[in-house]
């Protein structure tokens, strides 16, 4: 770090690393919701209530994936470049999963048919499964390290992604997006779909608990025990042994904020942990892109900064207004009397 | 195929078929907004009626435009990575800033919208839908550009330590001049789209004579802004074809097939090229018409290609720079016919509606439904694949060859893969999409009194 850590470079790398937590944060309940929508959603009430309680906000919290993708090409355009490419088939997945996704909420309950609403039903579950288990692989790749060569491409290939480690980050994302997602539908819906989603949320929180815990152990036993890093993961998955009880004891606030904090600890320690890579090279450590050597001018990312501080706190108001505006819970009442 | 040819397929699909969606955006996002704002003003039962007929076609509309544009804001580095590394110093920030300004208010208040019909006074209600009108228009501004900065290439030094285009000055890039007509053009073709799908569907419905308040007043507002919104895409296209002389002379070239320089040059109505011969076969022309649209004056000189080819050759060295002059010239005429078409069927719709027989006329409210509406479509997508085949063989003019820009570490079979995919998913889309376009249009706007009743039909 023979940079020091005061400079825009590193700046926009936390800038980053907030963008996608923010997006983990928000999206993954979205995900989860639509990961229970066949289990908790027993018919086509309980579904579109579990649809309506993200309706509103689905969308904008999408556009912190955006944002970030966007960032990234702006202020580390050799990043941008070697990630995407490199992974390009996964990324194919989710982008054809949020295509279906997105338009599938939209379109839903535009016709009647049972048919229709069921096409677009599996279109919401696989839309939200694939990148809830995908993103989890892509930064379990991240976080291990890659097979990047003196030119900075990504060369290893599209099975090499699926390594084991990877594959269990994915599915810890995979569960602890669907116990987001439980809990936030016990706090936001009305009615069955309220009661369901409490009780799956304990044995969610169990074996959540389980996998991202052991995730955690795995990424400490083959990372170089960087001190910092280490206590958050402690922290994610002390969190959510509570979260256990917080769902059996029916306090959904708290394990709500207890499964959000996870969530923003396990995505800053793996930000933390890379810095200042922001691609680890497995063939030679000088291969590595980093902060520094994969970044924009300074020009450039001081014009991104003045940009981002001026917009990103009005974003925040009012994407907290939208939530304020629909802070109720919805229940069957707020669909049934629908007319088309 | 090669590879590039691939990623290039690629890119014009997903594209193309973006831009299907995107320019009804950009116009009937404003067209409700005043829909809804002359309810909250006035309180006239078929104004709701209207933003809420509207409101659901833009619906409709937007989800598929909001997700094939995230496909294309990944697509520069998954297909394009080198280009990436090239120009992501300069061109990364408009994208940034894009999803920063744009996306989120987009998003965000189009949310609201929908949801919020029971939950937000009526004028907070209607802000909602004009703050999103303004997030499309930010939208179309910072992707424009990004891609004005392809086309004309300033503000920037290349820095031969990290072999790449930087920013030096980003006053001249936000003030190029291609900006500054590619935008205009580009409002004005989103207007022109919108009004002619709100004015064709208003005449289908007029010609059953059913809905007759909501679609006389749906018609004369959509054949209006058809007028003006057609004048300003000729107005604007006519500027942007003089800073093309300037800026990109091979492009305008490729547009005429003007072989050889002329003065003063005239304009080809209709040619049969012969590359291997550096000439037209058969070309129809009318004399000193492209001197006059070139720079407003019937004598002066439009340089041909054979002249800019050797220009390039001399500065660039050997190659060829003539971009797929079959592609560039008809695509450039279809464009130019349609939008005069185009302004002919506003124009009609307002003198009929100013002497009030629009009803009257069976054929021009079928010309206006089946001709009008898929003739801005085809214009659209002719201006689009224009430009940027007239860009060829550049990626970012002057500066970086569409050839060597494709990833590296990308193999064919991939793109071919992900090219299957997304041609399957968008066309099962453009199904789905179409399905509900015709029921809803056909449906008719319901009898709505109130907002609480739109409330109801407006949530997932």
């Amino acid at each position: 770090m023979e940079q020091g850590i005061w400079n825009l470079e590193t700046l926009w790398f936390v800038l980053i690393a907030v963008l996608w937590i923010g997006f983990f944060f928000l999206e993954g309940f979205d995900f989860g919701v639509g990961i229970l929508l066949p289990f908790i959603g027993k018919d086509d009430t309980d579904r579109r209530v579990m649809i309506n309680t993200i309706g509103p906000t689905w969308d904008g919290n999408e556009v912190w994936l955006l944002t970030a993708g966007g960032a990234t090409f702006a202020a580390f355009p050799e990043w941008y470049a070697t990630m995407f490419s490199g992974f390009y088939l996964p990324l194919f997945l989710i982008l054809f999963a949020l295509i279906i996704r997105g338009v599938a909420f939209e379109y839903r309950s535009k016709d009647r048919k049972p048919e229709w609403r069921s096409m677009w039903d599996w279109a919401i579950y696989v839309g939200s499964l694939l990148p809830a288990l995908l993103f989890g692989v892509a930064f379990g790749n991240l976080v291990r390290g890659l097979e990047i060569d003196a030119a900075g491409e990504y060369v290893g290939g599209f099975w090499a992604l699926l390594n084991p480690y990877s594959l269990l980050m994915g599915i810890a994302s995979l569960v602890l997006f669907t116990l987001h997602g439980a809990i936030f539908l016990a706090l936001k819906s009305d009615g069955d779909v309220r009661v369901r989603a409490a009780a799956v949320s304990s044995p969610l929180a169990i074996a959540s608990t389980a996998v991202v815990g052991a995730a955690m152990v795995w990424t400490y036993l083959q990372g170089d025990g960087d001190f910092v890093p280490a206590l958050l993961p402690i922290l994610a998955v002390v969190l959510l042994a509570v979260v256990i009880w917080l769902t059996k004891s029916d306090m959904f606030g708290w394990a709500f904020i207890c499964t959000g904090v996870t969530i923003v600890a396990i995505v800053a320690a793996i930000f933390i942990g890379m810095y200042p890579n922001v691609m680890t090279s497995t063939i030679n450590p000088d291969y590595s892109l980093t902060v520094f050597n994969a970044s924009s001018t300074e020009l450039t990312l001081r014009i991104m900064t003045i940009v981002a501080l001026i917009f990103v706190p009005i974003v925040l108001v009012y994407q907290s207004w939208s939530y304020w505006v629909f802070r109720k819970r919805v229940g069957p009442r707020d669909v049934t009397t629908s007319t088309h | 195929m090669e590879d590039v040819l691939l990623a290039r397929w690629q890119f014009g699909i997903t594209t193309v078929y973006h831009w299907l969606f995107v320019p009804i955006t950009l116009g009937i996002t404003w067209m409700v907004a005043i829909m809804e704002t002359a309810w909250v003003r006035t309180k006239k039962p078929e104004y709701l009626r209207m933003t809420k007929f509207w409101g659901k076609l833009m619906l409709i509309n937007f989800a598929i435009g909001v997700v094939t544009g995230i496909v294309q804001e990944f697509q520069f580095g998954m297909n394009w990575s080198t280009y990436s590394r090239f120009v992501g110093d300069i061109f990364g920030a408009p994208l940034a800033i894009e999803a920063l300004l744009a996306f989120f208010i987009e998003s965000t208040f189009l949310g609201l919208w929908i949801f919020g019909w029971k939950k937000l006074s009526p004028k907070v209600h209607a802000f909602t839908i004009w703050m999103v009108a303004f997030g499309t228009m930010a939208s179309a501004f910072f992707i424009l550009l990004a891609n004005s900065w392809m086309q004309y290439p300033t503000g920037y030094v290349l820095n031969a330590e990290t072999g790449r285009a930087e920013m030096q000055n980003f006053g001249e890039i936000l003030t190029s001049k291609v900006l500054w007509t590619h935008f205009p053009h580009t409002v004005a073709v989103g207007f022109a789209t919108a009004s002619a799908m709100i004015l064709g569907i208003a005449a289908y419905h007029l010609a059953k004579k059913q809905h007759v308040i909501v679609m006389r007043k749906s018609a004369a507002f959509g054949g209006a802004v058809l007028l003006v919104a057609t004048i300003g895409v000729a107005l604007t296209g006519h500027w942007q074809g003089q800073v093309m002389v300037e800026v990109q002379p091979m492009k305008m070239a490729a547009a005429e097939a003007l072989w050889d320089t002329e003065q003063p040059a005239s304009f080809s109505l209709f040619a049969v090229g012969d590359k291997e011969n550096s000439r037209n076969s058969v070309n129809v022309a009318v004399p000193r018409a492209l001197s006059l649209l070139s720079c407003n004056n019937l004598d002066c000189e439009v340089q041909g290609i054979n002249d800019l080819q050797a220009e390039a050759v001399a500065e660039f060295g050997e190659g060829d720079y003539i971009p797929n002059l079959f592609v560039t010239y008809w695509s450039f005429r279809i464009m130019v016919g349609l939008g005069f078409l185009m302004i002919l069927i506003g124009g009609l719709a307002v003198w009929f509606h100013i002497r009030g027989t629009l009803i009257r006329y069976k054929w021009y409210l079928k010309l206006a439904l089946w001709i009008g509406i898929p003739a801005a479509f085809i214009a659209n997508a002719m201006g689009w694949i224009f430009t940027e085949m007239g860009r060829q063989p550049w990626i970012a003019v002057g500066l970086l060859k569409t050839e060597v820009s494709n990833s590296p570490t990308v193999p064919g079979a991939w793109i071919i893969m992900t090219l299957i995919g997304y041609t399957l998913v968008y066309a099962a889309l453009a199904l789905a999409a179409g399905f509900l376009f015709v029921k809803y249009s056909k449906a008719g706007p319901g009898d709505e009194e109130t907002a609480e009743d739109v409330a109801e039909s407006m949530v997932y």
